[in-house]
């Protein structure tokens, strides 16, 4: 496949560096892990660009007010969410043991500002390169169009863990520095030792991170659909939304199981002794589903796209 | 390779760079933008692309670069079909496609960084000096750390060449590149594109400036309404127009009645000067007869058509009247 005449010196690396030239004359087989660099480059491109800090920001708040609130709450000394069901899963016992802020602030995030957040990044991802018209310029290039929506794919899924572990690391630092921390009680009564609790948080955190893949998948279908990033990042966030309102409707109950969030809370059973899994599965799967069907339809959509901006 | 070798040996760049065949596209509303296209661009030309806005230009290169896949008919770059072939040619084109179009958030140097990853084929140990030879090419190596956002439209389309230029190339297409440029920058981009082609590169240019087409291409081709009018040198094509005679006399009403009487069309009398287009024959002899007439002739002579005279001609139209 390797041409000659493709590395042809005297065209406009002539006035290169002295390796550049060299390069320009020996011709060398590209290198299959080449194809990782555009992955590499998006990685660091999303994760310095200000509106993904932003973001992340905004989620690293939440376990702070959360924290800050419960301890104010309590500095009386009585308990937070006296009255149980009130606020998000595990707030009560966040005065007892720290580690808990972790679960506290990802079943509060995890409904809507999570999401909300991969929303933005999944919708913007190829719709906002169409409507920048920096797409025409990276298939050119050429990227290749499976190549490119493998690597937004990725980047994507690489938002949601980063997300999920900014909240869990930020609730974590909050939840040691205001209350106590040490050996807690599960769901099911049980004590386990902090350790143990630790690897459970980290798994938690995965698992959240996990949930997110199938809107993330939607969110990326749905970019290839438009040339505007806005519009990409407004029509996903509102099909979360839209999701999230039916979801709570009985009436569904046919159609609820097949809603993207409808297990997302089920990782909370992963803080029972031993671990309820039913839930947790069936959710990992919904979440696998989504991402073959949307994915799927976004590589059938965006390969065959003609590309005008 | 399972494609056909071409018929003229070779990687077939011999049939052209770039060479189309009844290359035509119908977007979904119906509109036809390109219709039934034979393009060829002959290797190491520097070829002019023309048009009125909205007669098909960029959509054909915008199939010629795989953005948009084709109706009907075929097109082969650098001898290879696209856009099935477009993982190698692609790295061997560089490309500015309808302006420049840059990440506002990134600095200079990172926007060529970023697009020359998104080439698989390129080597990533000498992307940063590649990055410093393209951004030095075009003159933005002060300005390689400051946002792209905070650039002129100027520096943008240099940006935009420089990435175009981030490897040896065979073949460049330049779709209006000296769009927002200073006549200086206009200079400087004319004489790259010189010293680019006298290095063999193939140059694609469209332009909507005649004159620059004029001065830096060797062939052009012509489009209107979706349709190739004509291709060929530059040369040929402004020899195709007739230029118009034109006639220097305080005696302009008599010239103007000599001139029509010898079969001189399209009379027209301007201060001291009457034009007209002259009819076949040795246009001596018209002087001859005004002379005759007693007509005092200051200056007599054909002027040579330009490229804008041929376009015209051939289009039936200024530019930028929509097609």
């Amino acid at each position: 496949m390797s041409r000659a005449e493709a590395d042809a010196p005297g065209a406009p690396g002539a006035a290169m560096a002295e390796g550049a030239a060299a390069h320009a004359v020996t011709v060398r087989a590209p290198s299959p892990l080449w194809t990782l660099g555009l992955l590499r480059n998006e990685l660091l491109t999303t994760f310095r660009r200000w509106r993904t800090l932003a973001l992340l920001g905004v989620l690293a708040a939440v376990p702070v007010l959360v924290g800050i609130a419960v301890k104010i709450e309590t500095r009386g000394g009585g308990s937070a969410g006296g009255d149980a069901g009130a606020g998000p899963a595990f707030i009560a016992q966040v005065t007892n043991n720290g580690l808990f802020l972790v679960f506290t602030a990802l079943a509060a995030t995890l409904p809507f500002f999570l999401p909300m957040t991969v929303g933005v990044v999944a919708g913007d991802a190829l719709a906002g390169e169409a409507d920048a018209g920096t797409l025409r310029y990276l298939l050119v290039a050429p990227a290749g169009r499976t190549r490119l929506l493998c690597v937004k794919y990725a980047t994507t899924m690489a938002f949601c863990l980063v997300a999920t572990l900014v909240v869990a690391v930020t609730a974590l630092a909050v939840g040691a520095l205001l209350f106590p921390v040490g050996d807690l009680t599960t769901i099911s009564g049980t004590r386990i030792s902090f350790g143990d609790g630790l690897g459970r948080a980290l798994l938690i955190a995965l698992v959240v991170a996990a949930s997110l893949i199938g809107l993330a998948a939607l969110g990326l279908f749905v970019s290839t659909l438009t040339g505007s990033g806005i519009a990409a990042m407004a029509t996903t966030v509102g099909l979360l939304i839209t999701v999230q309102i039916l979801d709570q409707i009985p009436q569904l109950h046919a159609i609820r199981p097949y809603f993207f969030s409808h297990y997302w809370l089920s990782f909370a059973d992963l803080m029972r002794d031993p671990v309820y899994w039913p839930d947790l599965l069936k959710n990992l799967e919904l979440q696998a589903l989504y991402a073959a069907v949307f994915g799927s339809a976004a590589w059938a959509r965006f390969t065959s796209k003609d590309i005008t901006t | 390779m399972h494609e056909p070798p071409a018929a003229d040996g070779g990687d077939g760049v011999d049939g052209g760079v770039i060479r189309t065949r009844g290359l035509t596209k119908r977007y979904r509303g119906g509109q036809l933008a390109v219709d039934g296209l034979d393009l060829t661009v002959p290797a190491g030309s520097v070829f002019g692309f023309l048009g009125p806005n909205g007669s098909g230009k960029t959509t054909t290169i915008r199939m010629l670069m795989g953005l948009i896949e084709p109706t009907s008919g075929t097109a082969r770059v650098l001898g290879r079909p696209m856009p099935r072939s477009a993982p190698t040619v692609l790295p061997q084109v560089g490309a500015l496609i309808e302006g420049p179009a840059l990440y506002g958030f990134l600095n200079g140097r990172d926007n060529l960084l970023r697009y020359d990853a998104a080439d698989p084929t390129a080597d990533p140990r000498t992307r940063a000096a590649r990055v410093a030879a393209a951004l030095d090419r075009v003159g933005l190596t002060a300005a390689a750390g400051k946002r792209a956002k905070a650039y002129s439209l100027g520096m943008k389309q240099r940006l935009g060449l420089a990435a175009a230029l981030l490897r040896p190339r065979r073949l460049l297409v330049l779709d209006e590149p000296t769009n927002g440029l200073d006549p200086q920058g206009m200079r400087e981009i004319r004489s790259l594109v010189r010293e680019l082609a006298s290095d063999g590169t193939t140059v694609f240019l469209s332009s909507h400036l005649l004159d620059e087409i004029e001065q830096v291409c060797t062939h052009a081709a012509v489009m209107a309404r979706g349709r190739l009018v004509t291709q060929g040198t530059v040369a040929e094509l402004a020899a195709a127009t007739r230029g118009r005679l034109a006639v220097t006399t305080p005696d302009t009403a008599d010239a103007a009645r000599v001139l029509k009487e010898h079969g001189v069309a399209d009379v027209v009398v301007a201060g001291d000067r009457v034009t007209g287009e002259p009819p076949d024959g040795e246009p001596a002899e018209l002087n001859a007869a005004l002379v005759a007439a007693g007509v005092r002739v200051r200056g007599f002579g054909v002027e040579r058509a330009s490229l804008e005279d041929a376009f015209v001609a051939l289009t039936g139209e200024g530019f930028d009247v929509a097609g």
